[in-house]
């Protein structure tokens, strides 16, 4: 008896809490508060002995690490403090407490990619609230919650260079793929748009965009995912992979497989992860910035805001080392540059 | 009971003291009022999911399913907020759904009389995958900021947070019960020895399904806290979890076996780990010390008590031994 | 009935009837998949699907033998990652070295990995659960301090290596003769031979296994260096199929081994199930995630799925257990 009470309770709470009701998604305030910029001084020089501590996605990524050797050479030029610290895995709130520890050892720079837009938002604004300069890169998060955002390159810009890339190497025709990282990746997520947008495009009329696969950036679960594609479509041509890891994992597959020269990859992937593929003829071209510079542009950017020089308003100038000037976007976006092409001719002159 | 009781608890409650002394005194920032707040915001799951883990880690049984749970409502919260429901129906309903998740699990258990350990291990996957069905990869942010704000803030803007009421509040009525009422002495006795507490009119198996349906329904409240705390709904939010909620009791001096431990052993056990990862981590020492010093203190907290007894033992044994010749 | 008449050991005739469910289970998942895109039975998806299933069969093995002493090992995938990176660090230090000292690299550290699980579940008395527990995070922390965010990529490992994970035997990829190697001595020995038995005993009944004069500390080492040792041999596989090794490698796998050991129809009471069928278990759980992908599912039920079989599997073996108890309660009373 007691038990159908207590159920009858629970209902009625419901009911009534559904009836009057409340805050939902449509009539909510936005309360998320932005902060006023500080007027910036030009003139003003960089400071010397700053704490600019790099916060990457995860500890374990080549990609990311290539990213922070960039930022502790940009560090020591600036004679700075470098320190790099960083979750075992990528999941949305360990970035969280690592944050926090940043806020209380009193870092002058925090340079990070966010694994979630949002989650490291509350913490990163009270970074700022007691003083430190947040710059984001890689990944950006929320823009009302960071100063300055490193932009590896116009998402137009790389998603054009994708759709070109595919076309390629179908040889103007056929069907292709994408092996992405995760579905909510901000930046897989917005060049894949542009690459649908150019690919309604006439001159790329006969080729098919047949899936989207999400690998997950997980080398295993990317290295399944392509094996997926080549079951479930027979006549596939060409699998781009806009990330590291899995155009990686997909060169792999198709390398110790039969498909071997009948599908190509291409995408975005680490010349020294690629180099055996490129030479062994899986790949024969694929794209990236140069990531190391990403991270050399995002101490600069930070010390220049850290000194007052920039208030990452748009329009700010700054000069950063052997990159040269840059000047602050929209949004308080910096872009670094367009992307390399590496192919068998050109690799071996990279090491990253 | 009460020998053990005396012994370990006290151990590790002088042990987190110390540790929470030293790391106050050599590790810069460790002691002030915003590092506090850092910490009560970290320890908040583990210690909110501990409670019910330590009655049922009592009785003998174990649920490695909370931290699925936890996702499976912290993905359903993202998706009601998405379909227009309001967040003041939303929380009560994701505790509600977090109580449904342990009634499969009792049921399994206690109706089915299936082990504890198969069972929760199968729900840990079900729940998790059910999650990702729900929410995907994808993550639903725009939770209402005076409730994100409130789980993230202090009592007046000071250096007690919010959340800090919620904890003392469950950790006295958990205690309460655990320690000063029949209910509680009932779950050593089920822990102690299952049959026997059966003869002497314990419903055996309606308490433990019942233990289930609170574990769930307090890791369905910890899935919305954390979803605020981290204004973000995702479906692989608090994996893994389970793990450090287990690691937690067993540290605190709950027997695995049933039948020994108390809570001020496991809010000590809480206490120690976090503050020992928020010390380590102000002095730059890598996560993955963190994992080492975490795995070892958890078997040294059920090796040493053994060695300890057997020693005492042995020296027993010669001392009377001694005194018979 | 007569007393006489059902002579075959009623044990093994519940194990058949688990063992052919699973096999009827992969049938009509085959065909269905197949029906719905033919390329599934096509060679390379065949090869993909039992070379996947190799590195998780190897692992359930040893995991059946320990759960059939009642105990349990979570700590296969952390020890799956050390001897992952272990093989792979010495293998890019020494590329001439041939591909047996790798196995027998990878079979060392895991056998080392599970002797300390053994040693302090016999020993230390502490429970299998809290033991393992506590290594799988002790052994993934050493893993990620030695590995300090460093990775092995396949540029830098020898060729051979790499190539053992493609080569076969007359058709057969060499993974998956380990693994049937493997899967198949192991059956072999826990059914015929005395240690097999006396493991078995032990699961049944802890304490009359002792009293039985079973070398029980002895079985129980041995039960835990084994799901250690074939664990690091797993890593070695890990290592040579994806090329690609950091210090996260088997994260988590510890979940799907024993849901392949626990779907296979080995009980977690201990005391019963077959070692074979924790690696048809192994099978089941890799095509159906392939069948996902190929039927186009959603990824993401794959995951929901396991969970439902496993406690599906568990809730089956108690109602076969309750039945046969009652027909034997029947029988007994006929007598």
């Amino acid at each position: 008896m007691s038990r159908h009470r207590l159920a009858a309770v629970l209902a009625a709470t419901l009911l009534v809490a559904a009836g009057c009701g409340g805050t939902t998604k449509d009539n909510q305030s936005d309360s998320a508060g932005t902060q006023a910029s500080a007027t910036a001084d030009p003139n003003a020089k960089l400071k010397e002995g700053l704490k600019i501590a790099y916060l990457p996605k995860q500890l374990n990524n080549p990609y990311s690490d290539v990213e922070t050797s960039g930022g502790e050479e940009a560090v020591k030029e600036l004679k700075g403090e470098y320190k790099k610290v960083g979750p075992n895995d990528a999941a949305a709130s360990s970035q969280v407490s690592y944050i926090n520890t940043l806020i209380q050892q009193q870092q002058d720079v925090i340079v990070v990619a966010a694994n979630d837009p949002n989650a490291v938002c509350p913490s990163l604004n009270q970074a700022r609230t007691a003083k430190i300069k947040v710059v984001t890169f890689d990944s950006d998060a929320s823009k009302d919650c960071r100063d300055a955002f490193i932009n590896q390159a116009t998402t137009q810009g790389i998603g054009e260079s994708l759709a070109k890339m595919a076309l390629e190497q179908a040889g103007g025709s056929g069907d292709i793929a994408v092996l992405s990282a995760t579905p909510n990746a901000t930046n897989q997520n917005a060049w894949i748009e542009v690459m649908k947008t150019e690919l309604a495009k006439p001159e790329y009329s006969k080729l098919k965009l047949v899936k989207i696969a999400y690998g997950n950036d997980d080398d295993q679960k990317s290295f399944q995912e392509a094996q997926g594609l080549l079951q479930s479509y027979p006549n596939l041509k060409v699998i781009v992979a806009p990330t590291t890891v899995g155009i990686a994992a997909a060169a792999r597959y198709i390398s110790s497989s039969s498909y071997k020269g009948k599908v190509q990859v291409t995408g975005l992937g680490l010349p020294n992860q690629m180099r055996q593929y490129v030479k062994d003829g899986t790949v024969k071209k694929f794209a990236l910035w140069n990531p190391a510079d990403i991270g050399y542009l995002a101490a600069y950017a930070g010390a220049a805001l850290a000194s007052g020089q920039i208030s990452g308003a748009e329009g700010d100038k700054f000069t950063a080392g052997k990159l040269g000037e840059y000047t602050i976007g929209k949004d308080g976006e910096i872009v670094l540059g367009p992307p390399t092409e590496f192919t068998t001719e050109n690799i071996d002159k990279f090491n990253f | 009971m009460s020998r053990k009781f005396a012994t370990w608890d006290t151990a590790i409650i002088a042990l987190t003291v110390l540790v929470l002394i030293i790391a106050s005194l050599v590790v810069d920032n460790f002691g002030t009022s915003r590092n506090f707040t850092f910490m009560v915001l970290d320890l908040l799951p583990i210690i909110l999911v501990a409670l019910p883990m330590t009655f049922i880690i009592v009785t003998g049984e174990i649920d490695l399913s909370v931290a699925s749970t936890l996702g499976l409502t912290s993905s359903l919260m993202g998706w009601f907020w998405n379909h227009g429901l309001s967040i003041e129906t939303i929380i009560p309903l994701c505790i509600v759904i977090g109580a449904v998740a342990g009634v499969l699990n009792g049921f399994l258990i206690t109706g089915l009389g299936l082990p504890s350990l198969a069972v929760t291990i199968g729900t840990l996957a079900l729940y998790r995958g059910l999650a990702l069905v729900v929410l995907g990869d994808g993550a639903v942010a725009d939770f209402p900021f005076n409730y994100t704000g409130w789980v993230t803030g202090t009592i007046g803007g000071g250096a007690v947070p919010n959340v800090l009421i919620l904890i003392v509040v469950l950790a006295l009525i958990f205690g309460v019960i655990l320690h000063a009422t029949p209910v509680g002495r009932s779950l050593y006795a089920i822990g102690a020895n299952a049959q026997a507490a059966h003869f002497a009119g314990i419903r055996v198996a309606r308490t433990k399904f019942w233990l289930y349906v609170v574990s769930g329904a307090v890791a369905g409240l910890v899935g919305v806290l954390w979803t605020l705390r981290y204004s973000s709904a995702r479906a692989d939010n608090g994996a893994g979890l389970e793990l450090a909620v287990v690691a937690a009791v067993l540290l605190g001096g709950v027997s695995i076996f049933g039948g020994k431990g108390s809570l001020p052993g496991v809010l000590a056990g809480v206490v120690l780990l976090t503050a020992l990862q928020n010390a380590l981590r102000l002095e730059d020492v890598s996560g993955q010390a963190l994992n080492i010093v975490t795995g070892a203190l958890l078997v040294l907290s059920v090796l040493l008590p053994n060695l300890i007894s057997s020693i005492r033992g042995n020296w027993q044994r010669r001392k009377l031994r001694q005194s018979a010749a | 009935m007569t007393p006489a008449a059902a002579r075959p050991p009623i044990k093994f005739d519940i194990l058949k009837t688990r063992e052919l469910g699973i096999v009827l289970a992969l049938a009509a998942l085959v065909l269905y998949t197949t029906i719905n895109n033919p390329r599934f039975l096509s060679g390379q998806s065949v090869r993909d699907n039992l070379l996947n299933t190799a590195i998780l069969a190897v692992m359930a093995t040893g995991q059946a033998v320990v759960v059939i002493t009642r105990n349990i090992d979570l700590s296969v995938g952390s020890v799956l990652g050390i001897s992952a990176f272990a093989v792979a660090t010495v293998m890019s230090d020494h590329p001439g070295l041939p591909m047996i000292i790798a196995i027998l690299v990878g079979l060392a550290v895991g056998a080392a990995a599970g002797l300390l699980n053994g040693v302090l579940v016999r020993y230390g008395k502490v429970p299998a659960l809290v033991v393992t527990l506590g290594t799988l995070y002790m052994y993934r922390g050493i893993t990620y301090s030695w590995a300090g965010g460093s990775q092995v990529n396949a540029d830098e490992l020898p060729a051979h290596f790499l190539n053992f994970a493609n080569d076969n035997l007359l058709g057969v990829p060499w993974l998956v003769l380990i693994a049937l190697l493997v899967v198949g001595a192991t059956t072999w020995v826990m059914r015929n031979y005395r240690v097999g038995r006396e493991l078995y005993a032990m699961g049944s009944s802890p304490p009359a296994a002792e009293l039985a004069g079973i070398k029980v500390a002895r079985n129980l080492l041995g039960a835990f260096v084994l799901s250690g040792a074939l664990a690091g041999l797993a890593g070695v596989l890990f290592a040579a199929r994806f090329g690609t090794v950091d210090a996260s490698a088997g994260t988590g796998y510890e979940l799907n081994v024993v849901a392949a050991v626990v779907v296979g129809g080995v009980a977690v009471f201990g005391g019963s199930g077959t070692v074979w069928g924790a690696g048809l278990g192994a099978l089941l759980l890799t095509v159906i995630s392939s069948a996902l992908a190929v039927l186009d599912i959603n990824q993401f039920w794959q995951q929901a799925i396991v969970g439902a079989l496993i406690v599906l599997a568990i809730g089956a073996d108690r109602l076969v257990a309750v039945r046969i108890a009652r027909s034997l309660r029947k029988r007994d009373a006929h007598v």
